[in-house]
């Protein structure tokens, strides 16, 4: 609790102008997976979230999400609930604890973590089926308050 | 009959396909042969909370199911030709071919259904491509095969035709046992950026969409596939690199200690499924 406050302070301050962004590693999820302050101190923005959750070598959420809003990209996968009105019931922490690392949420899930570096069994290189060189997190700092920004947007219609 | 049309109707509506799960269609070989696609799991399987073990072939469209019906249809059987060519032909130091001491492929029956399958002598467990390359080797002075490749492909779909039909019934217990241990770790560890394992989507999510991917059970029996995508005969191996690779993970090779046990583990978790290689997917 009290880190989550400081890590809000912090963030206060970098919209202040002291913009620095969490590291995959430093991240620090409250109890119940939630993550109050920004990863980078700046805005998301809803219309790049929108292209990260359909792009496939992005977020490919649409892999296992249902999402009526994003109809016009082709194929949405069963394996997760449909995202329809989250923003409503999903407060912006919750969200970006979700799309960071799921597992943080709900214990266990299939969810990949997207804001992730350490802790995986043979990280690949990509698709190569190689070994990963070095390990990035799946998606930066500001694609997840990007994501995150979009998401605030799926209001019950 | 109803309930069906009904399905389709709101299948309809809905937009993609959300089809759910497997549907109940049966297949019968060239008019022939009444496959066992769908029946009870092997007791090994209570703990996974899977009661019914189902082909690959349920989950697929009904233009892909309808080309496995008849052998004049199923590509796969073309390969099934060119491996029974190769079973005729002499090749290494000692002039045999694999009919000099085994004759017509017909000998072969059964022994899709029963592989992997330990060794006695070698004190190893085989694969039918591991028998067939110690064969080459030992009997025919020939070189070993290359694993999942071409030719090998070919001939282990020349000898899982000859059971079609008949259950897969691999043994787990005794000197394989370690074995498939082995593989039931690796079927249940999450590998990959992604951190998914098998049972992620082949236990947990089949029957579901995963983007335009309707997920089966990720069975064995049909193997080797012939697949639309890529118009050629493909071995469980090379399918297990694949789905390990779409984990964002560093894959196992084909002809791996590591693959030799998943085929095992994999393989039990279909006993009791009719033997359908070569079958066609997508
Ligand atoms: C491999 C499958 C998979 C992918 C890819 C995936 N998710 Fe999920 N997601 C799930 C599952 C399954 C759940 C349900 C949680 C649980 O109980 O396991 C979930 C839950 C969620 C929830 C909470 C839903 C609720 O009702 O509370 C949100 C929000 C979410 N996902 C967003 C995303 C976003 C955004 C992306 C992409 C950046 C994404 N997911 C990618 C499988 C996935
Ligand atoms: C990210 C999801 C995912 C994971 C993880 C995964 N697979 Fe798959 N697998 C698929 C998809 C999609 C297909 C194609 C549709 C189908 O047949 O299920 C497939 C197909 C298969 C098939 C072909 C089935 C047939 O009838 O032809 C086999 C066998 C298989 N997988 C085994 C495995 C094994 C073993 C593992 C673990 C090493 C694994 N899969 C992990 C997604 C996955």
């Amino acid at each position: 609790m009290r880190l989550t406050s400081l890590t809000a302070a912090i963030a206060l301050m970098a919209g202040a102008g002291f913009a620095e962004t969490v590291a995959p590693s430093a991240v620090q999820f409250s109890e119940y997976g939630e993550l109050e302050a920004s990863l980078t101190g700046q805005p998301g923005d809803a219309a790049r979230g929108r292209d990260i959750m359909i792009s496939r070598g992005k977020g490919n959420c649409l892999a296992c999400h249902e999402i009526s809003a994003l109809k016009d990209a082709p194929f949405h996968g069963e394996v997760g609930p449909t995202l329809d009105g989250i923003g409503g019931y999903r407060s912006e922490a919750e969200l970006r604890g979700i799309v960071a690392n799921a597992k943080m949420t709900f214990e266990g899930t299939v969810m990949p973590a997207f804001y992730k570096t350490s802790g995986f069994t043979r990280p690949g290189d990509g698709y190569t089926g190689k070994a990963a060189k070095e390990i990035a997190p799946i998606l930066s700092a500001q694609e997840i308050e990007d994501v995150v920004a979009f998401l605030l947007t799926l209001q019950e219609s | 009959m109803k309930f069906k049309a009904l399905t389709a109707i709101a299948a309809l509506l809905a937009a993609p396909a959300f089809a759910g799960g497997a549907d109940d269609d049966t297949l019968v070989l060239n008019g022939e042969i009444e496959m066992t696609t769908k029946v009870a799991a092997p007791a090994h399987m209570a703990e996974t909370g899977i009661d019914e073990i189902i082909s690959g072939w349920h989950f697929r469209s009904d233009e892909t199911q309808q080309l496995q019906t008849d052998d004049f249809e199923n590509q796969g059987m073309i390969f099934v030709d060119q491996g029974l060519e190769t079973w005729q032909t002499v090749d290494g130091s000692e002039g045999k071919s694999c009919a000099s001491c085994h004759e017509g492929p017909e000998s072969m029956e059964g022994v899709a259904a029963s592989y992997p399958k330990w060794n006695e002598e070698a004190g190893e467990l085989r694969t039918v491509q591991m028998q067939v390359n110690d064969c080459r080797e030992n009997r025919m002075g020939a070189k070993p095969w290359k694993y999942d490749a071409g030719v090998a492909i070919n001939v282990e779909a020349l000898i899982a035709s000859q059971s079609r039909g008949m259950p897969v019934n691999v043994a787990i217990d005794g000197p394989v046992a370690a074995a498939w241990e082995a593989g039931k770790e690796l079927y249940y560890t999450r590998t990959g950026i992604l951190e998914l394992s098998c049972a992620s989507c082949h236990e947990e999510n089949y029957g579901n969409y995963i983007r335009a991917d309707h997920l089966s059970q990720g069975q064995i029996n049909g193997f080797p596939t012939y697949r639309l995508k890529n118009a050629k005969l493909n071995g469980v191996h090379s399918r297990f690199k694949g789905c390990v690779r779409d984990t964002r993970a560093e894959t196992y090779s084909p002809g791996s200690e590591e693959f030799i046990a998943l085929e095992l583990y994999v393989k039990s978790r279909a006993n009791g499924l009719s033997v359908e290689g070569p079958s066609v997917r997508n």
